[in-house]
């Protein structure tokens, strides 16, 4: 049987109403393994996303037992980083070669079947992945989807609103076209951010590109400025020292304005609205949209009672909500950990572990989990926050008495300048070797 | 066709009471969340990020004692350590043990190599044995280090802030700076 991928996913719509949000079609008897583009023969994981969590899990699930076929479907046949893109945006690294990986190796090295294809559905009671190029079942499902944005709450911004004003909180074609636009923008122009309120991909993240986008307009444009409009009410991580950065290396370069919701943007004006009232023009104009776990999970049904974010089981990260489905990264709450990538490396370990010890009828491990985020000031100074995560009574919690972020002095500022970024080819490295 | 979750799904929520009792961390679960940083089993791509795999277990679990008290000077894993008991030091340090020598390919200077090797032999291999390759009790294995690391390292040395055992002193302060810039390069050089 063949079928076009639009009258496909109509009948699968139909026969999984929850599925397809929105679609509350009768339901219809329809068989998923028909349209099976791979025919499954043995015990299957299906891993939805090839970014910081997907990778880890398809690989780690293959480490830890080859018996298991894994399919990795991702949309693009490479990803970039999110990490280190700010020093890109800041004109630190000339470009984002060393920001991007294949898929190859986790093929060759490890047996992970990949499949570029969009994800368009998932269906729990079948369990079936639709995608752009046919259907996969599976006996147990990884989601790793990141983010995508509210885009309700915050007026204008569209499609077209977003190559005016990029966004960059996805790496790739938004990281470059912001970079050009702050390269393209005269001296003396007024650079205008805007952070949505905690929770978000990367607490640390809106206040590291504003020490970049500082950074570059210090080197090339010193008569500009940068304004950051966050909608919390102050920095939402390392605040001592960001603010301590900020102020011996910014100064004059830099405004921080806290509680400062912007809700909506005037593409023609250039400008930015808080709360829709004071509006605020920019030369240039990074508007960083409140977000939730990206929109095959919401569909899938995985988001809980807040419509946003996945809730998961703290050892497992089985879904809550949908069985056999794991959700691992920017989507899924996981207690105390923060949305990083570091996080979602660690989550998927965790998940492959027990998916491989669930599929084998094993006793399952508690979670014993690491956050480390650095986060550049200048081109070498950075600062970290660093977590140890355990289980109690269920929930994700930070060990106590251990973590934290850097001294407050920056003595170490230089040396962990050095340490991110081997950190950074690390963690690309196990993503794609 | 079968749906055996379908009312579940209207309902549109169900709390699964999956695995209300789960193991302790294994050692695999402890170390492989340090791989983000040291890379997979502990084989590190580098330059500055030292490699964990076939290290030996007794240095890794004294490297993390004196991390955790502060003893040993360090901008990340004195903040890491402080999350993990002695017997989890003890679990990581044998599980990155086991792993597979990591070796590297890295751009070392011939001459200086050539060098470190006769200072190698002459002042250092009552310790660190067959050309840093074996790392015996808390004396750690070097080759194949990455050599950032190995310079970061020595550097602390030399400022004191980091504490040399006595007898490891003895040896290294007759040593002038391109002396001991040659053992390093040797050190990273060895497969
Ligand atoms: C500017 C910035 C700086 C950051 N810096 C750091 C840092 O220094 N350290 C740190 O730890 N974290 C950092 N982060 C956070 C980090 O990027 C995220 O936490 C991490 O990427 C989350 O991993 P994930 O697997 O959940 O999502 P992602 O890594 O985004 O991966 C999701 C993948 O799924 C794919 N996908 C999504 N939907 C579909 C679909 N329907 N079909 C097919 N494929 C799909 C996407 O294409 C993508 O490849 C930063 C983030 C930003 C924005
Ligand atoms: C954020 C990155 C990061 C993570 C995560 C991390 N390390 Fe480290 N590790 C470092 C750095 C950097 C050093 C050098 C010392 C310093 O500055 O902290 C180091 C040094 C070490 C050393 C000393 C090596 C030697 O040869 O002297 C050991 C042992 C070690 N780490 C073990 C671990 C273990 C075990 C874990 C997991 C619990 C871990 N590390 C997690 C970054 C990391
Ligand atoms: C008496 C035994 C001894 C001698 C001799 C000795 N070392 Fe060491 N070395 C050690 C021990 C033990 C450690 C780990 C101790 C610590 O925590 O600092 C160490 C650690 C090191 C390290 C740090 C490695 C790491 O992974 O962090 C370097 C570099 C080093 N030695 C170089 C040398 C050189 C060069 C010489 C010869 C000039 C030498 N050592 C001689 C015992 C010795």
């Amino acid at each position: 049987m063949t079928l076009d991928r639009r009258s496909f996913i109509k009948i699968l719509g139909s026969a999984s109403g929850v599925a397809l949000a929105g679609c509350a079609g009768a339901p219809a008897v329809v068989s998923g393994s028909a349209n099976e583009m791979l025919a499954k023969t043995g015990r299957r994981v299906v891993v939805v996303g090839g970014g910081y969590g997907g990778t880890i899990a398809a690989k780690y699930i293959r480490m830890m037992d080859k018996s298991i076929e894994v399919v990795l479907v991702e949309r693009n046949d490479h990803f970039v980083s999110c990490p280190f893109s700010n020093l890109y945006i800041g004109g630190i690294i000339k470009d984002l070669t060393p920001l991007t990986i294949k898929y190859d190796k986790l093929v060759s090295n490890h047996g992970v079947k990949f499949v570029q294809a969009e994800v368009t559905a998932i269906d729990p009671a079948t369990h079936t992945v639709v995608t752009s190029k046919g259907t996969l079942t599976y006996d147990r499902l990884v989601v790793s989807p990141g983010v995508d944005f509210r885009l309700e709450e915050m007026k204008g911004y569209d499609d077209n609103a977003m190559q005016v004003m990029p966004h960059a909180w996805k790496a790739g074609p938004q990281t470059v076209l912001l970079r050009k636009q702050l390269e393209a923008m005269k001296d003396g122009g007024t650079v205008v951010m805007s952070a949505p309120l905690a929770p978000y991909r990367c607490p640390p993240g809106p206040y590291e590109r504003a020490s970049m986008i500082s950074h570059y307009l210090k080197q090339h444009k010193p008569k500009s400025k940068l304004i950051l409009l966050d909608a919390n009410p102050d920095v939402t991580s390392k605040g001592p020292l960001f603010k301590k950065g900020w102020k011996e290396n910014y100064a004059g370069i830099f405004e921080y304005r806290g509680a400062k919701k912007v809700t909506e943007v005037d593409v023609k004006g250039m400008a930015v609205l808080v709360e829709g009232l004071e509006d605020v023009k920019g030369s240039v104009i990074n508007v960083i949209p409140p977000q939730r776990a990206g929109r095959v999970a919401v569909a899938a049904g995985l988001v809980g009672d807040d419509k946003n974010w996945c809730p998961v089981n703290a050892t497992t990260f089985e879904s809550t909500k949908q069985k056999d489905i794991h959700v691992i990264g920017d989507a899924c709450i996981a207690g105390a950990m923060p949305k990083s990538g570091y996080s979602a490396n660690s989550e998927a370990k965790v998940c492959a572990a027990n998916v491989v010890a669930l599929m084998n009828g094993k006793e399952t491990v508690d979670l014993s989990g690491i956050n480390v985020c650095y986060s550049y000031i200048t081109d070498d100074q950075a600062i970290s926050v660093a977590g140890v995560y355990t289980v109690k009574d269920g929930k994700i919690v930070g060990v106590p008495n251990s973590g934290g972020v850097s001294p407050a002095d920056y003595s170490m500022a230089k040396t962990e300048a050095i340490y991110a970024h081997s950190w950074l080819k690390n963690i690309l490295a196990e993503m794609s070797t | 066709m079968k749906q055996p979750w379908s009312g579940a799904l209207v309902a549109g929520a169900l709390a699964f009471s999956a695995t209300a009792m789960a193991a302790p961390p294994t050692a695999a679960m402890l170390s492989n969340a340090c791989a983000g940083c040291h890379g997979t089993h502990g084989g590190s791509y580098g330059p500055s990020m030292p490699s964990l795999a076939s290290q030996s277990k007794t240095a890794i679990v004294e490297a993390m004692k004196k991390f955790k008290t502060g003893e040993r000077p360090s901008s990340i894993m004195g903040r890491l350590a402080k999350g993990y008991t002695d017997a989890d030091f003890e679990a990581m340090g044998e599980f990155f043990s086991k792993q597979k020598f990591h070796a590297t390919s890295q751009i070392t200077d011939v001459a200086k190599v050539k060098k470190g090797a006769d200072l190698q032999e002459a002042n250092c291999s009552r310790c660190h044995l067959d050309e840093g390759k074996d790392g015996k009790d808390d004396t750690p294995v070097m080759a194949s280090q990455w050599l950032p690391y190995l310079q970061m390292q020595m550097d602390l040395y030399q400022s004191g802030k980091r504490k040399m055992p006595e007898k490891m002193a003895e040896k290294v302060k007759p040593l002038s700076k391109e002396d001991l810039d040659a053992l390093i390069h040797f050190y990273a050089a060895q497969k």
